[in-house]
């Protein structure tokens, strides 16, 4: 019998994150003759996403659906997850390098005993079928290839490096409904007093297909309205540098960089930006660069597939109206 | 209240990096507190400063890190544990490490950095936590401390999270916490007279095994280097259709 493989998998906003999809096609890549996968869902209502997942080639979706999960709390969110491991046994278990998967990993890999290897954004099998990892160091500056040592095995998967796992038509895997009571309130440690939606409806970051993001020379929060534009019409995420934060431009979940996110989008649109090496630790492997900035000299042109000399205020609003005569 | 910190030593960010032997080359190299174990070393000031206690600062790593641990003892920590031991390797090891040194200590809060800048794992202090029983709140943008509680709020992907836990507790320290003070002159000389430890596996009674790592490193690369491409010519509206031709047409990206 081969090895079992969990995905844990996350809604948001309604439906099932992106980087669930590529996160079972990691696991598939790490797939030998016999193994299997199954996938865990944990929340308020996320029985609905079951029929989706269970069709994108898992054998099994293990479900805690319970009303003391809408808000995320790891002191009550771990025991429905190892009651799923429990259930299923699994050899591996692989999450999304998201808020929740950088959460709930470390614990589950500390209570396993077991080794984990982060925010991985390549998966290849060596002659004897053994894993072979690939992750980034010092966001991006340099790519380490980690090996297990034993199992069970804990892996975080970075969004927008695996392609996504396709959802067939026809029968679903069979849903499995994992009993699970969450801790009595005395014994809970951790209460969620409050949850601010303020990227409620919005792209994250580290999943968006295209970011827009500002520096500097953006000048002021004022300033970011302009890229909020661009990104509305690109469907894009927007993101800053650590200048246009420290100067009070934006919030620091924006940040790109060593400090703050890595991104890898297909696009990724630098404005006002110059590109100091901590920023391009971050944004470097993006598919395609495009840079706009006063000073021809700035070192963002030398990473940028298309650069645009020239003021970003001028030139931001321009394309915005390029793009939406593109697109419509 | 006792206040404990993780910290590890990292590179400056803006440091290149050179793979020479296989390995990160330090020859040269610039170290530095992590910046987000920075921010969790403040904190731990801070909270200090207004409920009376103590700072201790630990770290696992090289004998070089004692000098991230003396910056965080001129900042204001009371004293320094530094973990050394070539036999700890990977995120295991180091949180088996660190709960078996903390394990013995009353602790009522523990900080650290929501990750660090080298590696960038973001596993050790979760584990801690787990470890130790405690509960965690990560990425920690705001932290009060009344009376055996915290209150803290979490950014989650840019929402905000408000959670209240009982002590003791775990937190990460994420950007906007607070302003990391500078090390003052005073602060430099004081910090050589303060209490620092160097303790290895034997000292918190592990054994090899105990720390044995769950996985290896099997090479190291640096990624391929971007080439420079090209500034289009025109005037901005020019420029502008230029660009999302060319993303049309030649990059297919739309």
């Amino acid at each position: 019998m081969g090895d079992t493989f969990l995905v844990v998998a996350e809604g948001r906003d309604g439906k099932l994150r992106q980087v669930s999809f590529e996160t079972i096609r990691a696991a598939k890549q790490a797939m030998r003759d016999g193994d299997r996968i199954a996938a865990a869902l944990i929340g308020d209502g996320v029985s609905a996403f079951a029929g989706e997942i269970g069709r994108c080639g898992v054998d099994r979706v293990y479900v805690v659906d319970h009303a003391e999960l809408s808000r995320y709390n790891p002191e009550a969110y771990f025991p429905a997850l190892a009651a799923i491991v429990d259930r299923a046994s699994p050899d591996a278990i692989f999450f999304g390098h998201t808020a929740v998967g950088r959460d709930l990993a470390p614990k589950l890999a500390a209570q396993l005993g077991a080794g984990q290897i982060s925010d991985v954004v390549s998966l290849e099998k060596d002659g004897g079928g053994e894993w072979l990892l690939t992750r980034p160091l010092y966001a991006g500056k340099a790519f380490e290839t980690r090996r297990f040592a034993q199992r069970p095995a804990v892996v975080t998967v970075r969004p927008n490096n695996f392609a996504a796992a396709e959802v067939a038509e026809g029968a679903a895997a069979e849903v499995e409904a994992v009993p699970y009571a969450p801790p009595a309130s005395p014994g809970l440690r951790t209460i969620v007093k409050e949850v601010v939606r303020k990227a409620s409806g919005k792209i994250d970051l580290t999943e968006a297909k295209i970011v827009v993001s500002g520096g500097r020379g953006v000048k002021s929060a004022e300033g970011f309205q302009v890229l909020e534009r661009l990104a509305d019409v690109l469907g894009a995420a927007v993101g800053a540098s650590r200048g246009a934060c420290d100067a009070g431009y934006c919030d620091y979940a924006l940040q790109i960089g060593q400090t703050g996110k890595v991104v890898t989008p297909e696009i990724y649109i630098a404005c006002g930006i110059s590109g100091a090496i901590q920023h391009l630790a971050g944004m470097s492997r993006s598919r395609i660069i495009i840079a706009i900035n006063k000073d021809p000299e700035a070192p963002i042109f030398k990473v940028a597939d298309y650069g645009i000399v020239g003021d970003l205020f001028e030139v931001v609003p321009l394309l915005t109206e390029e793009f939406k005569k593109a697109l419509a | 209240m006792n206040l404990f910190v993780l910290m590890k030593q990292t590179f400056d960010t803006e440091e290149k990096i050179v793979v020479q032997g296989g390995a990160v080359a330090e020859d040269g190299v610039k170290f530095v507190v992590n910046p987000y174990d920075e921010y969790a070393v403040e904190e731990a000031i801070r909270q200090k400063e207004r409920h009376g206690g103590t700072v201790t600062v630990v770290s696992v790593g090289p004998e070089r890190a004692a000098e991230a641990l003396r910056t965080a003892l001129a900042m204001g920590a009371d004293e320094a544990v530094l973990i050394a031991d070539d036999r700890i390797a990977d995120e295991y090891g180091v949180s088996r490490a660190l709960a078996a040194y903390l394990g013995a200590q009353a602790c009522d809060v523990v900080l650290g950095g929501n990750f660090s800048v080298d590696s960038g794992a973001g596993q050790v202090a979760v584990r801690v936590a787990h470890l130790l029983g405690l509960p965690h709140v990560a990425s920690v943008t705001k932290l009060e401390i009344q009376g055996g509680r915290a209150v803290a709020e979490r950014d989650a992907e840019g929402d905000t999270e408000t959670l209240e836990v009982a002590l003791p507790a775990l937190f990460t320290a994420q950007q906007g916490l607070n302003e990391p003070r500078y090390p003052s002159l005073p602060g430099i000389m004081k910090a050589k007279k303060k209490p620092f430890r160097q303790l290895g596996l034997d000292d918190l009674g592990l054994t090899e095994d105990d720390v044995a790592a769950r996985t290896a490193r099997d090479s190291l690369s640096l990624p391929p280097e971007r080439k420079a491409g090209r500034l289009l010519a025109g005037d901005p509206a020019g420029q502008a259709a230029e660009l999302v031709r060319l993303l049309r047409d030649e990059a297919k990206a739309l």
